[in-house]
């Protein structure tokens, strides 16, 4: 019987009530009295010298209360990135500064170097355009191309930064020679040069913030959809504002969904507190979504070579890669451990291989900012990965199942030190990949290719099987690895005196189901219902401390706070019920909501524990104190990692080149299931977005640096008749042997896993189909590039 | 300025426009109905669609002066008269048809427009007719398998929970 509350129940979601009603309550749904309404003004070139912004043009237009020019915030800090990376040469990396508002110079269509502050969104916005038509912008060339970017140094995104590099990173520089030795001597090597193609993440919601000042008490507020609340207020505060951190207090209310974009701080965060406190009212800011196009922070976008080096059966030998990684024309916060730490720690993927280098070289450009999206790093490795696998399996004659299953780490060789830095602590990838081998009929695909030629289709199908560094992250780990914050999280469990449950936790749900999962969790431990459990998150004035949500971190690293702050609880109510119930505190059990004295049938419910720490009158006063509530904070030992295999089918139209997918199978491994509905529901919108990557993404800049897809009508979603059903499974379980929940996270596992599953299917339907020439299409493996490789 | 009159979930309104008022800002910044959500500039991702006189509409393509008179349904008219969820919200709550929620309210009013022209869609007829309404959460997986259940038809089949 599957469980119908607490810990693996496909618990309904409590949050979705408000939602289906409309009634959320969403950044840009708050209505605040004397409310005023900013709008940026932005440049429309790529790259230009502000000669003048033309603020005179606003004075005296209707509503107008305030412009704002770089000028202002000249003085104050800048968004700072959160990683360190060191070239190869132990240089440290170029960091520009990121100012609130550009002076000086534009780095990117959409740039903000002015603001306007009105009475009304409408007036601000008719100010704004005033100011832009007014303005004076020399326009420089763009540097768009990231090859031309190092190459051409005399044109400079940052005139400081003489060849556009960021950084030139090694990973491991120890590796070096021996992976170009073994490359050397291999007795056969693919190479493989790709692009995993620019993704805009487009979340639903598009950016928003509110700023609020007292000036009685010279308290700030920020209002924002924000994926991380404590972090953006350590940001504005610490690093920008140069506010007090005690005197900002940042809320994250209902935020419809981050995908990576909605971690960082953008700079107007901190022009509306600065103009809700020169004008002593609230003030709100809403992108539309052109501006989410034109200033979110983009994903992905590395133009990679990578080699196999192999035997002729197909053990792989090494890998190695060369990649340049777009950073667009600022740091933003993750930017830089993006394609490092989150990329080429994961080169070895789940195979045993001894010898593996990775070198990205990080590059600045005319273009919007580039950081982590769903999967981050992590993505781009798996692509290169199964890509080259397969092109190797080709070249050899060899299956690529078979090959894959000789490569994959097997379960005795737990826990694995792999040669680009992680300890793997434990797996079975072999069990997915049979798994998936199963749910998709592999042995039936021979007739379902048969059944589509004779309708005039290729079918393809492809593989991938895939790992993921999760759970981010051990502080002690990415701070040799150059992150400037910590990475741990922190959980407050509150037993009020009823017996029911307040918990603040720091992981931040937008879209993830939090709200249900977590109560689910502390339901199960302490036995109470779930509907006596309410998780609260999202409000640094009312959660102890956190660090977010990204990198499939929630349940591995909070939810272990939180599993850690209810044995606190449960220690504290042992040592209670045994001053009630007259025995000592080493004999007193805690189970099905109750705690019991060993081998007796006394016993005191929870709730009478709970009653009795807030109305002590029978009650150990002179050793406890009074209260049920405690915290804790928990940094997690290692990553997790969650790994699986996935099987892509597709049909390929050979007339018109479109690529349908007509079936995608997931086997994962994410190691214990707090709430299936839910994990399915990620692994889903994951495989969504990774199909959405492989077949239609694409983000195009002309060699001006305009932003060519920069709307719905140019940029194509995945819409419900671009994508299948999906079969889901993720039965082969390992638990995670260090985090007490047994959890590795799955958030991002679909993103990761699909697109090569997709780009090996499409080629293997055109191999099948006769067009043996074509060994790579770049995605999107759109029709035209479809048809483009069949007829070169 | 101009006042504009109209029906919203069965009550008379009446709130302040100028010309270009749109009927998505009518809705949220005159009558407080937040439900109704913008997620863009070009009416393509459906956050916004509410019924006018019946008929589906992107709220943000229609100026509200336009539909002065009209009986319009939003969101918060979808629930049932003792406040509980209606046949389709309760499945998508069923079906996790939803996550972040933001393309949600689109998603239903679509969805109650479908039914309405046919009662029992097949899983084409579903996707199809939500090409307009984006959702970057799900993936659609659990919205197709929602609307088919609020429709009666047994999902259990359709693929793997």
């Amino acid at each position: 019987m599957p469980k119908d509350h607490g810990i693996g129940a496909a618990s309904k979601r409590r949050e979705d009530v408000r939602f289906l009603t409309g009634k959320g309550v969403y950044t840009d749904d708050m209505n605040i009295a004397g409310q005023a309404h900013a709008v940026m003004v932005r440049s429309n070139v790529a790259h230009g010298r502000i000669v003048s912004v033309g603020t005179a043009a606003a004075e005296g237009m209707p509503g107008v209360l305030a412009v704002f020019t770089g000028e202002d915030f000249a003085a104050v800090g800048g968004n700072p990135a959160g990683w360190l990376i060191n070239s190869r040469d132990g240089t440290p990396m170029r960091e520009p500064k990121r100012p609130v508002l550009a002076h000086g110079k534009v780095r990117h269509v959409g740039d903000a170097y002015a603001a306007v502050i009105a009475e009304t969104y409408q007036q601000a916005k008719d100010a704004a355009q005033a100011i832009a038509d007014a303005s004076v912008i020399e326009e420089l060339a763009a540097v768009v191309n990231m090859a031309d970017a190092v190459a051409n140094a005399s044109n400079r995104v940052h005139d400081e930064i003489p060849d556009n590099l960021c950084f030139d990173w090694g990973w491991i520089e120890d590796n070096r020679a021996k992976v170009d030795e073994a490359i050397k001597n291999a007795p056969h090597v693919t190479t493989l040069e790709l692009v995993n193609n620019r993704l805009v993440p487009n979340a639903m919601e598009p950016r928003a913030s509110i700023g609020e000042y007292s000036p009685g008490t010279g308290d700030y507020k920020l209002t924002t959809t924000s994926q991380n609340p404590h972090l953006t207020r350590l940001l504005v505060a610490a690093f920008v504002m140069g506010i007090p951190e005690n005197k900002l207090q940042v809320v994250a209310p209902d935020v419809g969904g981050g995908f990576g974009s909605k971690i960082y701080h953008y700079g107007e965060e901190a022009l509306v507190l600065a103009a809700a406190k020169k004008l002593a009212r609230p003030v709100r800011w809403t992108a539309e979504r052109s501006e989410s196009f034109l200033t979110d922070a983009h994903g992905r976008d590395h133009v990679t070579k990578i080699e196999l080096a192999s035997d002729k059966e197909g053990n792989f030998i090494a890998f190695r890669t060369e990649t340049l990684a777009n950073v667009g024309a600022y740091l933003s916060n993750f930017s830089t451990a993006t394609p490092t730490f989150l990329h080429g720690t994961l080169m070895s993927g789940p195979y045993k291989v001894p010898n593996v280098y990775v070198n990205v070289k990080t590059v600045f450009t005319n273009t919007a900012p580039v950081d982590a999206y769903r999967g981050a790093g992590r993505p781009e490795a798996t692509y290169s990965l199964e890509r080259v696998i397969d092109k190797m399996c080709r070249e050899l004659g060899l299956d690529p199942f078979e090959v894959r299953r000789k490569n994959l780490l097997t379960p005795d060789q737990f826990p694995y030190q792999s040669p680009v830095g992680l300890m793997y602590d434990t797996g079975n990838y072999q069990a997915t990949l049979d798994k998936v081998m199963e749910m998709a009929d592999v042995t039936g695909f021979e007739a379902r290719r048969a059944a589509s030629a004779a309708k005039g289709r290729l079918r393809g199908m492809g593989l991938s099987t895939w790992i993921e560094a999760c759970g981010i992250a051990p502080s002690n780990l990415v701070g040799v690895l150059g992150s400037r914050v910590g990475l741990y999280d922190a959980a407050t469990v509150r037993v009020n005196a009823t017996g029911n449950l307040s918990v603040m936790v720091g992981a931040h749900s937008h879209g993830q189901g939090h709200e249900t999962v977590f109560a689910q969790i502390v339901a199960d431990k302490l036995g109470v219902p779930e509907s006596s459990v309410e998780i609260v998150h999202g409000d640094t004035a009312r959660i102890p401390f956190g660090m977010g949500s990204y990198g499939s971190r929630s349940l591995a690293v909070c939810g272990t706070a939180m599993d850690k702050a209810l044995d606190k609880i449960i220690a504290k109510g042992k040592k209670i019920a045994a001053h009630m119930l007259e025995a000592a505190e080493g004999d007193i059990t805690f189970g099905d909501g109750k705690f019991s004295v060993a081998g007796t049938d006394k016993a005191k419910t929870f709730g009478e524990i709970a009653f009795s720490a807030y109305v002590p009158h029978n009650y150990p006063l002179e050793t406890l104190e009074p209260g049920l509530e405690e915290t804790a904070f928990y940094d997690p030992a290692n990553f997790t990692y969650p790994a699986g295999a996935y099987i892509c089918e597709v049909e390929v139209d050979e007339g018109t080149g479109k690529v349908d997918v007509v079936a995608f199978h997931c086997a994962d491994d994410f190691g214990n299931i707090m709430n299936p509905m839910i994990v399915e529901g990620q692994v889903h919108g994951g495989v969504g977005q990774g199909i959405g990557q492989a077949l239609l993404e694409f983000t195009t800049y002309d060699e001006n640096g305009q932003l060519l897809t920069g709307s719905y009508m140019d940029y194509p979603m995945p819409r419900a008749e671009d994508v299948p059903f999906y079969n889901v499974d993720y039965s082969c379980q390992t638990p995670c042997t260090h985090n007490p929940l047994g959890v590795k996270g799955c958030g991002e596992a679909g993103a990761i896993g699909s697109p090569p599953a997709v780009v090996n299917a499409v080629i293997d339907a055109l191999q099948r189909g006769g067009h043996t020439h074509v060994t790579h299409i770049d995605m999107p493996v759109s029709p035209s590039r479809v048809w483009t490789a069949m007829n070169a | 300025m101009t006042k504009v009159s109209m029906t919203v979930n069965g009550r008379a309104v009446s709130a302040e426009t100028e010309g270009r008022t749109l009927l998505s800002a009518y809705l949220r910044e005159g009558l407080h109905l937040t439900g109704t959500h913008v997620g863009c500039d070009t009416s393509q991702c459906g956050a916004c669609v509410v019924h006018v006189d019946g008929k589906p509409v992107k709220s943000c393509t229609v100026f509200a002066q336009d539909v002065a008179g009209a009986d319009v349904r939003t969101i918060e008219g979808m629930a049932n008269a003792d406040g509980s969820l209606g046949v389709i919200q309760q499945a998508f709550q069923d079906h996790h048809g939803l996550q972040c929620g933001f393309c949600t309210p689109g998603m239903v009013m679509s969805t109650a427009a479908l039914l309405a022209e046919n009662p029992k869609p097949t899983e084409h007829e579903v996707r199809h007719y939500l090409e307009g309404n984006i959702c970057r959460c799900t993936g659609y997986h659990n919205i197709v398998k929602a609307v088919m259940a609020a429709s009666g038809q047994d999902v259990s089949a359709l693929a793997a929970e």
